[in-house]
């Protein structure tokens, strides 16, 4: 295993985490509504990895039975979503989200629901934040609900032609005292990183007012 | 008069973006800034400054319990807490401590207005 290549530049890596933590914030806003209790969401942690490194990380990290919700996306920048719990959490999320009163029966009925709606609310959220904040459209499927683990997950077909790396953001939700943490990971083609990248470099001119070129100078 | 205005952020780039709002509305006007509470609260007690914007979502402390541990150095400070995350528990947490709460992403529209009512309420300049 070898440590991931310096794909984005720090800057870009930070303009990145904040576009993804103003959707996670947002995504937390909206589960208010549902839940119907206060969210608490956060992402202490965003990285790039390969996806041997990715799929490595969550192996060591996580018991092989995993739960995703999984959406594709598409316009200038493709691939995949995917919002990952250990499946031993997953009816924790339900119960929190339901309120926790409902018998163990009604609980696994719903899960497979609740989990694609929040999935949905999540990660609908952090992409259409990045789309918008990019001045981009992304289109984006329907929620689906896969169980596996790590190396299953990052290698749905049909597989990318160009390799592809993983955005992995570690998050942590909490509501009504209880306390889950787990992973939203978008991977992307070659050809879409490098799409990201320059939609980036765009991004940050328009925030600072500077050039991407002068701020280099600057480091 | 020109104030010092606090920036609080862990993210560069969100920092960079309030200094390039606030230069464009205040040229006169300095700024100091921190990437998080720890750092913040050390310029609270060597550096001078008027007015604070806070980052809600930051590692370790987050900006409502920073806007707390200020306002205990500076009582009548005036501060803002920006986030994207308007449940309505943290706007009434905001307000409950005696912050603005300004969405994220911060308009230079939102910070302006932020910045008047803040110089209206500091103090006349005794100098």
């Amino acid at each position: 295993m070898t440590a991931a290549p310096q794909l984005l530049s720090d800057l870009q890596l930070d303009a990145l985490t904040e576009l993804v933590n103003l959707g996670v914030s947002r995504a937390a806003s909206s589960l208010r509504e549902m839940v119907r209790a206060q969210v608490h969401l956060s992402v202490p942690m965003v990285t790039l990895e390969t996806r041997s490194r990715a799929i490595a990380i969550l192996g060591e990290r996580e018991a092989s039975n995993l739960v995703a919700v999984h959406q594709v996306f598409e316009g200038d920048i493709a691939g995949r979503a995917l919002l990952i719990f250990p499946e031993t959490k997953s009816l924790e999320l339900v119960r929190a989200i339901t309120g926790g009163d409902l018998p163990l029966e009604d609980i696994i009925e719903l899960e497979q629901e609740a989990l694609a709606e929040t999935g949905n609310i999540l990660l609908n959220s952090c992409l259409a934040t990045i789309a918008n904040m990019l001045q981009r459209s992304l289109k984006m499927s329907l929620p689906e609900v896969l169980r596996g683990d790590a190396a299953s997950f990052f290698s749905l077909a049909p597989p990318p032609e160009l390799g592809d790396v993983v955005l992995f953001l570690f998050i942590n939700f909490a509501v009504r005292e209880r306390d889950i943490s787990g992973y939203i990971a978008m991977i992307m083609d070659v050809p879409s990183l490098a799409s990201l990248t320059h939609l980036l470099d765009e991004f940050i001119e328009r925030t600072t007012g500077e050039t991407v070129a002068s701020l280099h100078d600057q480091a | 008069m020109p104030y010092t205005l606090l920036i609080v952020d862990d993210s560069k780039l969100a920092r960079m973006s309030a200094a390039k709002a606030l230069t464009t509305l205040y040229p006169d006007w300095s700024r100091v800034e921190a990437a998080n509470a720890d750092e913040a609260l050390a310029l609270a007690n060597d550096t001078a400054f008027d007015i604070a914007l806070l980052d809600f979502n930051m590692p370790g402390r987050d900006g409502l319990q920073l806007a707390a541990d200020l306002l205990a150095v500076k009582p009548k400070m005036p501060l803002a807490v920006v986030s994207a995350n308007h449940q309505d528990e943290v706007v009434a947490q905001a307000r409950a401590i005696g912050a603005v709460f300004l969405p994220k992403p911060l308009t230079p529209q939102a910070l302006e207005a932020f910045l008047k009512d803040a110089v209206a309420r500091l103090p006349a300049a005794t100098a």
